[in-house]
């Protein structure tokens, strides 16, 4: 999953074993994006969504931050050359706040950022990077901004992101970091695909809606998966 | 933790089983879908090769690049066409429900749920679309979700989540005249930030939001997001059964409505229910409200001075200096007489049939000042079938706007509706992000409907108090 060539330590399982890969920690470089409220259509904005897969996003991240309306290069990290490569995004507060656009954490994972590293976020985007196996991993202010400050003074150091024990390792520092609880388990265990998980639960799941009182019977599909419906019927 | 509260309740009746994460399997009773965050999530299906679980509890539409102009098929952008061919292949092929154009029953997924009767109190409702929050104001616990979660939804009718903590805003008192929901929002917005409820959900009370209509408590659930808080939702009660009894769901099912009305009853939060936070804002004090910045917190009063940066707290000082520089204003004037370029009037914060009679009575009699653009996007074919049929479309055309077709439009500009270059608008959308309208220099004030008819009038931010209305609404 890594659009860089840096360090990612998925574990890979033999199928069947666990839906997902584990994702223990992230290594490689970072790049620091500054600001406060870094709300999705500045991630990727929403002329680049008029598409029917994510592929080929990653060219758009940050994109009306980076290029003017002649398209050259504005001042950003992301245009940068001493980040190219770089795989630990290091954001301030409230970072992904807005729409619920999916194709932010794509844009940003297609560009090549393994994991995020920020005073807060939003809760859909860092939901959304889970899904795709992204940490987002917070710390105190004065700690990032220290952060950010070294990695746009040493851009080719590695930054050693520990999800399983929460810290973030520079240097000669170790920033305590904070990991949701659920999101360092589903990470750490490789349970973060979700569909497997919860397909898992199907006999349950139909038990449940037949327990609503607005579900009606003819809802709720059979047993075997399949539903005494006419296909095609819309 | 919060318990006994609506939330809590609703949790409940959906939780399936507590997954390996901590996080609970919860069933989804209600899934929409639209034309830009779905087709992802549909191919996942096609190379896992899983069927969609629940199609019946699923239902679609196309909104966000839907065109507001022209209509006929191909659509005139490729990529619109593409996206919604797939839609229609991808809800064929599931089975799926769809309010297309061609049913009359299209329009922002916000919008239709509700007017359907397919949005109703107690259920778990998802779409990718953040403001999912909307449906709240139904009782429900509506939220947004992403690309990966659709497939969630798609392939097993369920999300996992974690449960969060409850705030309770009591809006108190009566709202003053031209006050309206969108004004109670951003004011809560601003007073509890844009981040201030990460980690909650928002449950609206009080008596100011008691005496709202169903419209109202849309708009304010709708903004829930922009406060970071994921849901809001208000607590059913007549209004709220007033508004279903009418809808498809149940107008030639009395007997049904009845025997649901129990669970909407049981499913309200208890009188001693327990809340993580309460927080108690005075709706008499809440002023005509619109945004002077680029983020949805940076709101004022229309009569308040714009703040200065370094009177804000010390995390919100950067964001308000850039914002200002965007904006071009400055600390101490009032948005008052602020320039408009372009007045739009839509979205699914602000875009049913009592929005658009309520600005419609500041424009009857009036025109669009010369310099500005003004449009009038319906929420629903339905909305605005009963905006013709009551005349609503000839008011605002005669007046200078233009009468278009439903969707998102330049709420989010992924259509031809677009600001250019450095336009400023007045909006009664719910984002004044940078670029959110289409344009990266563009500058958005949002603001109520009727805020909106006195701007697009007078080309500047007006105080609607200070206008006399020309019909009595």
């Amino acid at each position: 999953m890594s659009g860089s060539d840096a360090d990612v330590d998925h574990e890979s399982f033999a199928e069947g074993e666990a839906p997902a890969e584990k994702v223990t920690d992230v290594s490689g470089t970072g790049i620091p994006v500054r600001g406060n409220d870094i709300d999705t259509d500045q991630i990727i904005p929403a002329r680049f969504m008029k598409v029917v897969t994510f592929d080929g996003l990653g060219q758009f991240a940050f994109f009306d931050q980076r290029f003017d309306d002649e398209d050259n290069e504005k001042d950003h990290p992301f245009n940068e050359e001493q980040y190219q490569g770089a795989n630990v995004l290091v954001v301030n507060a409230n970072f992904g706040c807005g729409s619920s656009r999916e194709h932010a954490p794509q844009a940003l994972m297609r560009w090549g950022i393994d994991a995020i590293v920020g005073e807060s976020f939003a809760e859909i985007f860092a939901g959304n990077c889970l899904a795709l196996g992204i940490p987002t991993v917070t710390a105190d202010t004065e700690s990032i901004e220290a952060l950010q400050d070294y990695v746009a003074a040493n851009p080719d150091a590695e930054l050693h992101v520990d999800v399983e024990n929460e810290r973030v390792a520079y240097d000669d520092e170790a920033i305590d970091a904070t990991v949701n609880d659920a999101q360092r388990k589903a990470l750490v265990e490789g349970v973060w695909d979700t569909t497997a998980l919860m397909g898992a639960n199907a006999s349950a799941v139909r038990e449940t809606a037949r327990s609503l009182p607005y579900v009606p019977e003819e809802d709720v599909p059979a047993a075997d998966g399949g539903h005494d419906r006419p296909t095609g019927d819309d | 933790m919060s318990d006994g509260t609506l939330y809590d309740k609703v949790w409940d009746r959906h939780k399936v089983t507590e997954l390996p994460t901590g996080q609970d399997q919860l069933f989804v009773g209600l899934h929409l879908v639209h034309e830009v965050t779905s087709p992802q999530a549909f191919g996942m299906l096609r190379e896992r090769d899983t069927p969609v679980a629940f199609p019946e509890r699923t239902h679609a539409t196309v909104d966000h690049i839907v065109p507001t102009g022209n209509r006929d098929r191909p659509f005139a952008d490729d990529a619109a066409e593409t996206m919604m061919a797939e839609l229609e292949e991808n809800v064929r092929d599931a089975g799926i429900e769809f309010s297309d154009p061609d049913s009359g029953n299209q329009g922002i997924v916000h919008v239709i749920g509700p007017e359907q009767g397919l949005t109703q109190p107690g259920m778990t409702i998802v779409c990718g679309d953040s403001h999912t929050s909307t449906h709240g104001a139904f009782g429900a616990l509506a939220f947004g979700i992403g690309t990966s979660q659709i497939r969630d939804v798609l392939a097993t009718g369920c999300v996992a989540m974690e449960k969060q903590k409850v705030r309770k805003i009591e809006v108190t008192g009566e709202l003053g005249d031209h006050v309206t929901a969108k004004d109670v929002i951003l004011t809560i917005i601003r007073k509890l930030g844009t981040d201030g409820g990460v980690g909650y959900v928002y449950e609206y009370a009080g008596e100011a939001i008691e005496d709202l209509g169903m419209e109202g408590r849309m708009s304010i659930c709708n903004m829930s997001i922009e406060g970071g808080a994921r849901a809001g939702y208000v607590n059913p009660d007549e209004t709220t059964y007033e508004w279903l009894r009418e809808t498809d769901a149940f107008a030639d099912d009395p007997e049904r409505f009845a025997e649901l009305r129990s669970y909407w009853e049981s499913i309200a939060s208890d009188d001693d229910a327990e809340y993580d936070d309460v927080v108690t804002i005075d709706g008499s004090e809440i002023e005509p409200t619109v945004t002077w910045g680029t983020t949805p917190g940076q709101g004022v009063g229309v009569t308040e001075p714009i703040p200065a940066p370094e009177d804000l707290p010390a995390d919100k000082q950067d964001t308000a200096r850039r914002a200002q520089k965007h904006m071009g204003v400055e600390p101490g004037e009032t948005m008052e007489g602020y320039e408009i370029d372009v007045a739009f009037l839509g979205s699914c914060t602000n875009a049913r049939l009592k929005d658009l009679r309520e600005a419609a009575a500041f424009v009857t009699g009036r025109e669009v000042d010369d310099d500005v653009r003004a449009m009038v996007v319906p929420g629903s074919q339905r909305v605005q079938r009963a905006a013709e049929a009551e005349g609503l479309d000839e008011v605002f055309t005669e007046a200078g706007f233009e009468w278009r077709e439903p969707g998102c439009s330049m709420c989010l500009g992924m259509n031809d509706d677009q600001l250019q270059g450095d336009e400023a608008s007045a909006s009664s959308s719910n984002r004044n992000f940078v670029g959110r309208q289409g344009s990266k220099d563009g500058r958005t004030v949002l603001m109520s409907p009727t805020m909106v008819a006195a701007a697009a009038v007078t080309g500047e931010v007006t105080d609607v108090r200070e206008m006399e209305e020309v019909v009595s609404v």
